[in-house]
């Protein structure tokens, strides 16, 4: 497979272009799953061969040229793709976690229309072709084809209900605050052709690790840039709002888009281009900062939030925060160890919430749900998995990953990186209680959702069932997951152990060597070993235990048995103004609305109604006729229809030109 | 009569006689409202060209030793006739309608073609 790389995102793209085409013609939906769902898995296999084939080789960037796409001036960008270790990484995941999800879409849509389905199905293959491209792509332009396609595709399947007013209204809510950091996006791939002359990964990076001092004010402001685009693309502060809102959506794109795959493209350019991230010490700590911040304050808010999908929602917000502050410490290959197994048990946790929305004809209120447990057994105990994963329980996955980002951010915070240890100090403390409110709220969406009585009304309850095959069995896989993935990147130093932290020795390659260009092996001084001592590391997992442990033991205390939901009901009223505040998500969309929105609006009523419609239309188009219509008016009455007036006018005129002539 | 004895006619007279012709015959375009006096008008303000024509040749002949450079304005009058006779034939078809149309040649009462 090596060789054709372009395989792998044309064949999700000619699935969406057929899926289209059978949509038109009212196609049964049998032949629309046999081409949505075959396609990615066609892909996947293909993909799944490729990195086989990679895996002999000693992971060299391979770079695969199909042809010229721009040549302007001494610009060139070819149509390329590359796979490389970090390349390597996101297609493994991304293609697998997309087929699951692709599988599990056809029960959980099979009450839509054939045309609906096909569409869902067209759309869902397209986001594939374009988030391949996004990881493939060998230089930035073909990135930002997958960046925007992303982008798309996400503003289309969360609009995907678009009868709903509010549907369509989260889907451009997504598409417009995703377009702020797309702008930034773009100015840092100018900046990039302005400086280097180039925009391809092979190249850039290189250079500027070779040069560091030269690069270094260039290094920040590209830096700096592409950020704006992870922020708006994850869903960081200040843009994080349209992620809650595009829950919208059908849930399985929630998991894959939403959850999975797409969010974390800013995850994957912040690593992608850390060689840029590391020349700047203050891109370092804005990413670390916003990451961190972002953590814990969509953390809170998801503590009281009814809907579970929203729960959701605000968790991935959070653990997306987690991701930009693993990279923010130099920690890359961390963040993107987080991206692989929050992928496992996000997606694991969106397709579970799914199987009971599915189940509770379209209920997304947790206040009545309850009591899950005995009719959707299977559904309660990946979810369960999922969660102990994300809640960061020994041996889960997300354990690893999450413990490890509170270490690397601890021993950032004890060396002082780049000089703002403090900064790196006060940020373990906010993604220690971050990791603690995770744990909280997320066992707090399990007891609510699965034990305790149900609380719906009786219709709902004679009909709750577990959900078909093709949905629970994606999410055994991915309870599996949740469960073995994090072993790849297991923590060797803590047993004085190396190479068993596989991802991170995988990625190695991506992370170039700043300064003297050796090729081969980095040098030591970029992988150094987190400078705190053996008995500081082992106390750090115990620290990080034992917040996710409490964190779920307070959850059980509140939500289960005697007295459940009486604590927090009582804590609802004694604290009302901080309840209140955190359940209305901080007013930050009011804000947002007051401040930015409606002076936005109003401008725009003024182009249109002044500026447009008045200025333009009324007196230049309008008035330019209105004019010259008059003037005829006017001047008509020149025309007698007596020949000899005409007669007359042409001798006078010879007349007075014969004067001026003379 | 030998040609010393002839005392040649000024150039100048001709041109104002033909200036004469051209002011009487605009006049009468201008005032008549017979189309076909406006037409006889017309042809006078033609022929009042044409004698400028000449008048030039005339002129010019003088002050060149070739006989070619004097023919060009003599020329020029025959072209002038003959695009009169082919608006003549024009001119008298139109009237000729205009009168089937108004049963009457007065230009003044052919004004529909106005505001």
């Amino acid at each position: 497979m090596l060789g054709s790389l372009w395989l792998i995102p044309i064949l999700c793209l000619a699935g969406a272009v057929i899926n289209l085409l059978l949509g038109a013609l009212k196609a049964p939906k049998s032949v629309v799953t046999t081409v949505g769902v075959g396609s990615v898995g066609a892909a996947t296999v293909a993909a799944y061969v490729a990195l086989a084939e990679y895996l002999q080789q000693p992971y060299p960037a391979i770079v695969e040229r199909y042809f010229t796409w721009i040549s302007a001036g001494e610009i060139t960008v070819n149509a390329s793709l590359q796979l490389d270790p970090l390349s390597a990484v996101m297609l493994a995941f991304v293609t697998f976690v997309g087929f699951l999800i692709h599988v599990y879409s056809v029960g959980y849509m099979h009450t839509e229309t054939d045309g609906g389905y096909a569409r869902y199905f067209a759309y869902l293959n397209l986001f594939m072709f374009a988030m391949l491209l996004l990881v493939l792509g060998s230089n930035l332009p073909v990135l930002f084809i997958g960046w925007e396609g992303v982008g798309l595709c996400s503003y289309l399947l969360i609009g995907y209900y678009y009868e709903n007013d509010w549907c369509a209204a989260a889907g451009s809510k997504a598409f417009i605050v995703n377009r702020i950091g797309d702008l930034g996006f773009l100015l840092a791939v100018f900046t990039t052709f302005a400086v280097f002359g180039s925009a391809e990964f092979s190249e850039i990076f290189p250079a500027a690790a070779s040069h560091p001092q030269q690069y270094a004010g260039a290094a920040t402001i590209i830096a700096l840039l592409l950020f704006v685009g992870a922020i708006g693309k994850s869903a960081q502060i200040p843009l994080y709002v349209w992620l809650p809102d595009a829950m919208a959506g059908p849930t399985p794109v929630s998991a894959l888009i939403h959850a999975a795959t797409m969010v974390t493209a800013g995850v994957y350019i912040v690593v992608r281009c850390n060689v840029f991230f590391r020349l700047s010490p203050t891109a370092m700590v804005v990413v670390a900062v916003i990451g961190g911040v972002t953590a814990v304050l969509a953390a809170t808010i998801g503590l009281v939030q009814n809907d579970i999908k929203k729960v959701l929602a605000y968790s991935t917000v959070s653990q997306l925060g987690y991701m930009f502050l693993a990279a923010g410490v130099g920690a890359f290959t961390v963040a993107i160890f987080h991206v692989v197994t929050h992928a496992f048990f996000k997606a694991c946790l969106f397709l579970g919430s799914g199987s009971v929305i599915h189940a509770n004809s379209g209920e997304q209120d947790m206040t009545r749900l309850g009591g899950l447990r005995k009719y959707m057994p299977t559904t309660y105990w990946t979810f369960l998995v999922a969660t102990l994963a994300i809640a960061g329980i020994p041996l889960f996955a997300g354990f690893f990953s999450k413990d490890e980002i509170l270490a690397r951010t601890f021993s950032a915070g004890a060396v002082g990186l780049n000089g703002y240890g403090d900064v790196y100090r006060i940020l373990w403390y906010l993604a220690i209680g971050g990791a603690l409110l995770t744990a909280f709220y997320m066992f707090r969406a399990v007891y609510m959702t699965f034990h305790g009585a149900f609380r719906g009304d009786e219709e709902t309850e004679r009909h709750l069932h577990e959900s078909p095959r093709s949905m629970t069995v994606p999410l055994i896989i991915l309870g599996i997951l949740s469960i073995v993935g994090g072993f790849i990147g297991f923590p060797g130093q803590l047993f004085h152990q190396t190479g068993w932290n596989l991802i991170e020795d995988f990625l190695k390659p991506v992370i170039l060597p700043i300064g003297e260009v050796t090729h081969g092996a980095a040098t030591a001084a970029d992988h150094a070993v987190p400078a705190v001592s053996f008995t500081t590391e082992w106390l750090l997992v115990g620290v990080s235990v034992a917040v996710a442990v409490i964190g779920w033991l307070i959850a059980r205390r509140f939500y289960v048995g005697e007295g459940a939901f009486g604590l927090p009901r009582m804590l609802a009223d004694r604290l009302p103004l901080i309840h209140n505040l955190l359940f209305n998500k901080y007013r930050i969309d009011e804000i947002y609305g007051t401040l930015i929105v409606r002076p936005v609006r109003r401008f725009a009523v003024f182009l249109w109604r002044i500026v447009d419609e008045l200025i333009i239309d009324t007196l230049f188009v309008n008035g330019t006729a209105f004019t010259v219509e008059l003037t005829g008016d006017v001047l008509r009455f020149i025309q007698t229809g007596n020949v000899r007036n005409y007669a007359l006018a042409v001798a006078a005129a010879i007349l007075a030109l014969a004067a001026v002539l003379w | 009569m030998t040609p010393a004895d002839v005392v040649p006619i000024p150039y100048t007279w001709v041109l104002a006689l033909s200036a004469v012709l051209f002011a009487i015959g605009a006049v009468g375009v201008l005032l008549r409202r017979n189309a076909i006096a406006i037409f006889l008008s017309l042809e006078i303000m033609l022929n009042s060209a044409n004698l400028a024509f000449a008048a030039f040749a005339y002129r010019f002949a003088a002050g060149h030793a070739t006989a070619a450079a004097a023919l060009d304005g003599q020329i020029f009058i025959f072209f002038v006739i003959a695009v009169a006779a082919a608006e003549a034939a024009v001119g008298l078809a139109l009237f000729i309608a205009l009168h089937r149309l108004k049963d009457s040649i007065d230009v003044d009462r052919a004004n529909i073609l106005r505001w």
